[in-house]
Parts: C-alpha cells; structure tokens; sequence
C-alpha cells in the first residue's frame, strides 16, 4: 500500500514540479544548439507538456476504456470516473475535510518537533567537538533501527490517541534533519572560513555568517527527505490504529470494500506530499536567492 | 614618484618599530618535511615585495604564517594588527551581496559609505548589490581586493591572486593593483611564480628555494615600467636562471 502511494505520488511531482525548469532548461540549450530559423525538435511548452504527459494520460484513458468494457471490477480497480465522483462524494458529504484536518494537523505537529529536535541535535553536534562525541555515535546507532518497527512499542507506552502518531513523525523526520544538517556544518568550504579568520571574525560572527549560512542548502535537503518521511510515517501510524484522519477513511473503506475511496485516499495522500513538497522548494528560492540557477553571462 | 626605492635593503637591522613585517629565525615543518627553515624577512611601511619560488618552496606557508593562518610557528613573527589578504580565488561569501562582503568583519559606523568607496576604487560601484556568483572572474578579484583594501591594513598579502586570471584580465589587474597601493600605501608581500608580474609590480623581489631567502633583487626601474628594456631584460635573466631556467 505504502509503496504504491509513493509510486504515484513519486510520479505526480515528477511529471509537475521539475517540468518548468527542464522546461527551461531545454528550450536554452535548445535555442543555443539550433541555428536561427530551425525548428526545434523540443519545442517550446505545449509540445513538451504533452510528451510528458502523455504517459500518465494514456494510462488512465487504457484504465477507462478497460473498466467501461467490463475487463475489471469495481471491487479491484474501479473506473477512473468512479473515482472522481466517489471524490466528489467525500467533499459534499463532509467526510473529506475534518479527516484531511486531522491527517495535516498529525503531520504538522510531528514534523515541528522532528525539525526541532533534529535541529538542535545538529547544530550541537555541528558546532562542537563535545556535542560531536556525545550525540553522533548514539543517532548514528538509533537511525539504523527503521523507526516504523517501533510503533508497537509506542501503542504500549502512549496508548492509542493522537501522541504515539506525533510521536513516529517526529521521530522518523527528525533523523534526515540531523544527518544533513550536521555533515553541511561539518562541510563548509574550509576557504571560506579562512576568509572570514583572516577577517578578522569573533567565532559567533563565523558561525553567523559562513557555516549556518554555508549549511542552509543542506538543511532544506533534509527537510524535503523529513516531509518525505512524515508522511510514510503518517499513513502507517493512521492505518494502524486511528477513528480519524485519511488513513482511517481508507481502513474504513476497506471493511466495506468501496475500492474507489480507498484511491481517493491515495489521491489525497499524493496531493499532500507533493503540495508541501513544492512548499519546500518555494522556500528554497527564496532562501537560496544567491544561487544563480542559469548564469546569463 | 617611489621614495622607496632608494631605501637600504632589509639585511640592513632596523628597529622593529620602523618595520611592517618583521621574521625572524621561522622555522616550520610538516613531519619531517623542514618547509621554511630559519627565515628571516623584513618589510618596511609602504613596501612592496614580491616573493618568488617553484612550487612546493614554502611560498604560501610563509604567507599564511604572516596572515595568522598557520598555527604555532617557531621563531618570531610581527605583523600588523590590520591585514588584509587576497588568495587566488575570491573566496567571496556567496550568500551575500558584494558590498556585505566588502564590510565583513569591518567595525565602523560608516561601514556602507566605506564599502561604496572602495568598489567604486576598484570599479564595481555599479554592483554593490550583486551576488558573488553572478561576478566575472576578474569581478570577483577586485571586490575581494575592495574587501582586502576597505580596512586599510598595514600590511596587504597577495597570494598568486591573478593567478586564475586570463592574460589581458591580468594586466589589468596588476595595474590596478600598484594604483591602489600608490593611493593607501600599504606594505604589500606578493607571492607569485611569475618572474614578470614580480618585475612590473615590485621594490624588491626574494627567491625563496629549500625553506629560506635565497636571492634578493633590488628593482630600480621607475614606475609605470614596461616589459621591456635592458634593465628590465637583465633582472628577468637572473630571476629566471635561479629559478633554473635558462633564457
């Protein structure tokens, strides 16, 4: 279940978010390697959208057709437009939205603590010799252990409400938060720091303005992996044991076999993942302004 | 136009107080690799020196030594207390705008008026507000020079800092290099391979060969000098046979 939520939703922000800069991308090198007045083979937008999109498109039409036919059942692979309309069903019934809220609100709260924790774990570790030793060995040691093995262990400790949830997210995303952000502190340009020693830099000024800095595209790294994993993390713990949120929709429609609201859970979850996704990367152009993405010279 | 050129060389003793650099007796080594061995050097204010030597010499030790770079050294080390360095790359943060880069470290209230002033001096006043990553590479050079030169150190290290430069870039930025050096009259210790760059640009050229000074040139040529001429072609001989090049 899991791996086919990640397949579609892997496929979704493939086929949306890096198109503009391919996009981009193509056209510049194509323009720059084809004489004047020649036509490119890549051609601008609509002719690229539709090579890349005429895969999924294609799938789904195949997936219709056959459906209309009367090749699959409703009870495994249900219509395309039986999907939409079972969709549409969750919206005006209501039934979508508090259980999304819930699903977010999970996501939320475990992500701010595992970015949190994961934080403050790096930059002690980052920053100083003494953090070094004292944390690195021990998470090194604790991220071998999937963390997803431990929720039986927090049903027993927690119980069966909202924290052992927050508490699998967090945990789950607080490791790739650390890992990233600890070795981009640890590989700041040695030259740079120089620089700023020859400077004249009190250590506080150098950490200020060359390693955190230096470390920030790393740390945006480890957030996307985080938001990655917060939300395997999410569909595993609702699915488990919840009485609300999207996993629970999907649980629920399992017992009465609606296959069709079962894809609506996938659709959702796919729709979640890439919209924070691209969030992320909103937050990384803002950030990394200083990195010119096509040089114009 | 030079008053310092007519100045005694530095084996003549000075008083420190008369000297911007002062090395005595620098002994540094890397294992048993002996890099620098009992060195002496002296610089006096306003100088400018060009260090030569093959690769492996012990250049950019002895420049890194003098920026507060290498840790320990035995022997005696006085530098100025404002220095300012320009490596062979930039080394610009390039998270931050140009102009943030001139007045890093800089504490004054005037700090941006101070960062204009020196990238109009080195001709970037229209890219105050540039990234780094968007500069030429001759770009870059200078504002980490504007960077080097906005403190107004005592004593101004170059370290093959035209090195990665093209040809014509180079030229321009050697004479940029003795105009600002004419206008805030820093001492300045050039470390570079190039014979000619060592000729056009300095008082006094040192060989250092196996870890110390081997030879020492006086450059009497008037300022702006050319690439040509025999005194010019004489000096260019000898530096270049103790480099073990024979011309």
């Amino acid at each position: 279940m899991t791996f086919v939520l990640r397949i579609l939703s892997i496929g979704a922000i493939d086929l949306v978010q890096y198109q503009p800069e391919l996009n981009m991308n193509l056209s510049v090198l194509a323009s720059a390697a084809l004489p004047r007045g020649t036509k490119s083979f890549a051609g601008p937008g609509a002719w690229l959208l539709l090579r890349r999109a005429a895969v999924p498109v294609g799938v789904v039409a195949v997936w219709q057709a056959a459906a209309g036919f009367g090749l699959t059942s409703p009870q495994t692979m249900p219509a395309p437009s039986m999907i939409v309309s079972s969709f549409w069903n969750l919206i005006v019934t209501g039934q979508l939205w508090p259980n999304l809220l819930i699903s977010l609100t999970r996501v939320v709260f475990g992500l701010a603590a595992g970015v949190a924790v994961g934080t403050v774990l790096g930059l002690a570790a980052g920053l100083s010799r003494l953090g070094e030793d004292m944390i690195d060995p021990s998470v090194q040691m604790a991220r071998t252990l999937p963390h997803l093995a431990l929720i039986p262990l927090m049903i027993l400790w927690f119980g069966i409400g909202e924290t052992p949830k927050i508490v699998i997210i967090a945990l789950g995303s607080s490791f790739p938060i650390y890992l990233n952000l600890y070795s981009a502190i640890r590989g700041a340009d040695r030259k740079l720091l120089e620089a700023g020693q020859v400077l004249g830099l009190t250590r506080a000024e150098t950490i200020l303005n060359v390693v955190l800095p230096a470390a920030l595209p790393g740390f945006l790294v480890g957030l996307r992996q985080a938001l990655g994993i917060a939300w395997i993390s999410l569909v595993v713990a609702e699915q488990i044991n919840a009485d609300a949120g999207i996993g629970y929709l999907v649980m629920n429609a399992r017992d009465f076999l609606q296959t069709d609201v079962i894809f609506d859970g996938l659709l959702v979850y796919a729709m979640l993942g890439l919209a924070t996704d691209r969030l992320v990367r909103r937050l990384e152009i803002t950030l990394l302004a200083w990195r010119p993405v096509l040089l114009d010279r | 136009m030079n008053m310092l050129i007519e100045a005694p060389p530095s084996g003549d003793v000075l008083s420190s107080t008369e000297l911007a650099v002062e090395v005595r007796g620098l002994t540094r080594r890397y294992g048993a690799n002996c890099v620098l061995r009992d060195l002496d050097l002296s610089i006096r204010p306003g100088e400018f020196v060009a260090l030569l030597g093959r690769s492996g010499s012990g250049k950019s030790t002895l420049l890194r030594t003098l920026a507060g770079l290498d840790a320990a050294p035995a022997g005696r080390v006085v530098a100025p207390g404002t220095l300012g360095v320009v490596f062979q790359e930039p080394r610009l943060l390039p998270w931050k705008r140009v102009w943030k880069n001139v007045i890093l470290g800089l504490r004054a209230p005037d700090a941006l008026a101070r960062a204009e002033a020196a990238l109009r001096e080195v001709g970037l006043g229209h890219r105050l507000n540039a990234w780094p990553l968007t500069l030429s590479g001759g770009e870059a050079q200078r504002a980490a020079l504007a960077r080097a030169l906005v403190r107004e150190p005592g004593l101004l290290l170059l370290d093959e800092p035209f090195a990665a430069l093209d040809a014509l870039t180079r030229l321009k930025m050697q004479e940029m290099v003795l105009e600002l050096w004419r206008v805030h009259r820093p001492a300045v210790l050039l470390v570079t391979h190039d014979v000619d760059e060592a000729l056009i640009l300095a008082d006094r050229v040192l060989m250092l060969e196996d870890g110390r000074i081997s030879l020492e040139v006086m450059v009497p040529m008037a300022r702006p000098r050319r690439h040509e001429g025999a005194a010019f072609g004489a000096l260019r001989r000898e530096l270049l046979g103790a480099l073990g090049v024979v011309v």
